[in-house]
């Protein structure tokens, strides 16, 4: 909040230059503006950007390295005693305990002197950093600020220098896709790469068991930790199979009759329904999952005998399969729209009836653009996670059988990471490699739905 | 199908003959069945519109109906004794230290005791009996008496809530005439609740602590106002980075970029990032920026930062559209006048496009407010009963309170539940709306 702000601040001096730069273009020129090379709200921008700009990427600079220079000086101030010989993970406690008292939280050892006089030094350097901060900041705007009023001229090119800067800034926001997928690879692969040191790269490919409970001490019984995946997968597969089962066919049939028969009024009403479903936050229809799915499901297996799962993957899959189908009918009715006219009458031409058009015509022509939708919702199953993590079940079962609860890619992904953990150990690092997967098989869907797609519209256009 | 020398006359698209006596006879033992076949078809479509729809129905249906009773509370009023000796037992002076630490729990269990003597002397039922209220009844006394001193000593009737079980039990979800040990509340609890009925000591009330208070263990007295609050900081921090990033992208792609192989990558990358699971978003903030970066755990400030990457596809997308829409004479007439492309797009194109613009930018907030795994990876599952204050704090949202109420195991929750969801689907609603009102009222045709 304090750093908020302090950006707040920074933004209201470089508003000020803004004014300051304009008068005093105004007043280089003689008075009036008309003898300036650019208007003088560009000299008034140039200079908030001679503030702004060194002022806030120092802030971002000194906020990433303040803390591991605070954080260095305490622990090296510490009797050598206490860190000596630590390994990495019982220094990142020690530091963390400090943190603790310093922010006046109980810590495990807070009566220690030494802990306490270190907490006392970590928030001393804090807020001495936060000072220099601030003054290092406004020293440099203000820097700015005199660069920019010297240079201030009329001859001075301001709505070139203004426009190359803003150039800059909006190209460095484009590339923000491709570091947000550059961070999502790199940060996956590196765990990951850490996860295969432990356990083989085969083993949790094709391994049948999964338990990644790992032993805390090593003579604890029954916690050997098993990262085999293939029953993740499959009940992934089964998952969404049972959900396209559902989408599939309603979303399909849906879509064929809202382009095809429904009138523009049934249209306008039955639209915004599907988009109202489509709008529905998933943890909405995980409760409704895991609610009133479930158990209606299982009080109807017990009335014909059936023993059904109250995690059953029938429940889950069928709502995920609602989710789903708006997903499918607004993919599939686009591309059924994009079918011309001249197909449907040419077969109309030749005495076919609605349906007999749409069967042999409209949805072959079509074909790609649904296969291609079915894709990107099958990709869309796949990563889905609040419906299986309320409704599935948490044990690893190899099990094709719907009735029985299974669980999913994306559950352990959730189990592992929820709560407290340790950032070495295989079962946190597991996550990250069923991350890794997951990733990869949605985004070859995606790629491969993608250019179905791409394909058969150059057809058409 | 059809017989190629012998035309259907009057057969429109798939409409019926218009004359039958000059229907050609090869046709015509089919046409009966193919039309039939074209009316079940047909009525295929509609029943799976129509299944769409009534599954819609039963899904808020049935949280409507689980989660309406969830908006009042059933209290009772008892007559409690402000007893010296109680509040302060040393007898000294009378100052606030000692008021803030006295003993109320005892005067709501004395009075209990006092209205029902026949439990007093059991422990098991003086356990139940004490059971009927919420177990956070001091905190309504020690506020009366910390206002208003001179109640000591008097004797006064306060409205206390029942606890979750009763409250449960008064709204009729527990059925009396099952077998006593099938249900959560014994014959004895449900007779002094008829006798405090009888007297018409018990009323419900509009539960307003559920609007202003934070999440509790006890689920009389949870609230969904802390998770509302971290739901605001959540997208106050997503709206102020994706907005001005996803614009800017926009403009850079649209207006002014090459055609080049890096600005190909970026396009396939924005696709492809719009597709990708949300919880995976949560591992990259995860490992990013509460490992790499140290930022704190369950703060909205991470939160927001995740849900920003996470909707600036979507952003950048339909900002893309926008700007698409305006008709490149604009450009051209701006240019001409000696306007330069910067000019002619903050000038002309942007406020043009706007529109458009900011329902994608809505339509985006609202995917990221119903946004639950990727702020499980970050720590914002945590059970937190204070109110956020800042971008720092540790906070929850609206649909991870859902999740975490979801999870627990008091029937009482279950309201909860869904009166939160109904919070949480009211304000999409609400965004959507505003979204539909700004696309019909300020866009723009060419």
């Amino acid at each position: 909040m304090q750093t908020f702000i302090v950006v707040l601040a920074l933004l209201g001096f470089a508003a000020v230059g803004y004014t300051m730069g304009r008068a005093r273009s105004i007043m280089t020129a003689g008075g009036t503006p008309k003898g300036l090379h650019s208007l003088p709200s560009y000299y008034g921008a140039y200079t908030a950007m001679w503030i702004g700009l060194p002022s806030l990427l120092l802030l971002a600079a000194w906020l990433i390295v303040q803390p591991q220079i605070v954080d260095g000086l305490v622990m090296g101030g510490l009797p050598s005693a206490m860190t000596e010989g630590l390994s990495s993970s019982e220094y990142g406690l020690l530091l963390n305990d400090i943190r603790n008292v310093a922010t006046g939280n109980i810590s495990s050892r807070g009566d220690d002197p030494a802990i306490t006089a270190a907490a006392a030094r970590l928030s001393g350097l804090h807020d001495t950093g936060f000072i220099l901060m601030i003054v290092a900041a406004f020293g440099i705007g203000a820097g700015g600020l005199a660069v920019a009023r010297s240079r201030i001229s009329p001859t001075l090119r301001a709505r070139n220098t203004v426009e190359k800067v803003i150039n800059v800034i909006l190209i460095v926001s484009s590339l923000i896709a491709i570091l947000t997928t550059v961070g999502i690879v790199l940060s996956l692969l590196f765990e990951s790469f850490l996860f295969f040191t432990h356990v083989p790269f085969y083993e949790f490919v094709f391994g049948l068991n999964w338990s990644p409970q790992t032993a805390l001490r090593a003579d604890q019984v029954g916690s050997s930790g098993a990262f085999g995946a293939i029953p993740l997968f499959v009940g992934t597969l089964l998952i969404t199979f049972i959900a396209m089962m559902v989408a599939a066919p309603i979303g399909l049939l849906s879509a064929i009759y809202m382009a095809e028969y429904a009138d523009p009024r049934f249209r306008a009403f039955a639209k915004p329904m599907l988009e109202v479903l489509a709008g529905i936050p998933t943890v909405v229809y995980g409760f409704f999952a895991a609610l009133t799915v479930a158990p209606a499901f299982r009080n109807a297996g017990e009335s014909i005998g059936l023993d059904v799962s109250s995690e059953s993957a029938l429940a889950a899959g069928v709502v995920m399969g609602i989710m789903i189908i708006p997903f499918v009918s607004s993919l599939s009715d686009d591309v059924i729209n994009a079918v011309p006219q001249s197909l449907r009458d040419g077969s109309y031409g030749l005495g076919a009836t609605k349906s007999e058009t749409i069967r042999s015509v409209v949805v072959p022509a079509a074909l790609p653009g649904i296969v291609g939708a079915l894709l990107l919702a099958i990709s869309r199953a796949i990563g889905e996670t609040m419906i299986v993590v309320m409704a599935a079940g948490l044990a690893a079962n190899l099990t094709v059988n719907p009735l029985e609860a299974v669980t999913t890619v994306t559950v352990q992904i959730v189990t592992l990471l929820v709560g407290d953990q340790e950032f070495d150990s295989a079962k946190t690092l597991s996550a990250f490699a069923l991350g890794l997967v997951l990733f990869f098989i949605t985004l070859a869907l995606n790629v491969i739905a993608l250019s179905v797609v791409r394909k058969y519209r150059e057809k058409y256009d | 199908m059809t017989d190629a020398t012998s035309f259907p006359p009057g057969t429109g698209s798939g409409g019926r003959p218009t004359d039958p006596a000059r229907r050609p006879l090869v046709v015509s033992p089919h046409l009966a069945r193919r039309y039939a076949r074209e009316r079940r078809f047909r009525l295929l479509g509609l029943a799976s519109v129509a299944t769409a729809g009534l599954i819609l129905l039963i899904l808020l249906g049935s949280i409507v109906s689980k989660g309406y009773s969830a908006f009042w509370q059933y209290n009772v009023d008892l007559t409690i004794e402000f007893s010296a000796e109680e509040l302060n037992p040393d007898g000294g002076p009378v100052d606030m230290e000692t008021l803030r630490r006295a003993n109320y729990l005892a005067l709501v269990r004395d009075s209990l005791k006092r209205e029902f003597p026949d439990a007093a002397g059991d422990r098991s039922e003086r356990r139940k009996l004490y059971g009927l209220v919420s177990p956070n009844a001091d905190i309504v006394l020690r506020s009366m008496v910390l206002e208003d001193p001179g109640l000591i000593g008097t004797t006064q009737t306060v409205t206390i809530k029942l606890s979750d079980d009763m409250d449960t039990f008064a709204k009729g979800y527990i059925d009396r005439n099952l077998p006593e040990g099938d249900r959560r509340v014994t014959d004895l609890e449900i007779g002094w609740f008829d006798h405090l009925n009888s007297e018409g000591r018990i009323h419900a009330a509009f539960n307003v602590d559920f609007f202003t208070q934070g999440d509790s263990r006890e689920p009389e007295e949870a609230g969904i106002y802390g998770a509302l609050i971290g739901s605001i900081l959540t997208l106050m921090v997503t709206l102020l980075v994706s907005f001005p990033i996803g614009v800017m992208a926009a403009v850079y792609l649209e207006e002014f970029a090459p055609k080049n192989r890096l600005t190909d990558l970026i396009e396939v990358n924005i696709n492809n990032l719009a597709a990708v699971p949300s919880i995976v978003f949560g591992l990259l903030g995860l490992a990013v920026f509460l490992n790499f970066f140290g930022l704190p755990r369950s703060a909205p400030l991470v939160g927001g930062l995740v849900l920003a990457l996470m909707t600036l596809p979507t952003i950048i997308i339909a900002s893309r559209s926008a700007l698409k829409a305006v008709p490149p004479s604009i450009r051209e007439a701006a240019l001409g006048l000696g306007a330069s492309p910067l000019q002619v797009v903050t000038h002309h194109v942007l406020p043009l496009a706007m529109p458009g613009i900011l329902t994608g930018t809505i339509i985006g907030m609202a995917q990221a407010l119903g946004e639950t795994a990727p702020l499980l990876m970050i720590g914002m599952v945590a059970f937190i009963v204070d109110i956020p204050q800042s971008f720092t704090d540790p906070a929850t949202v609206l649909p991870v309170q859902v999740y975490i109420w979801a999870d627990s195991p008091e029937r009482a929750f279950v309201e909860k539940t869904s009166a939160a969801i109904m919070v949480l689907l009211g304000f999409l609603v609400l965004m959507n709306a505003i979204a539909v009102l700004l696309r019909k009222r300020f866009e723009r045709r060419w």
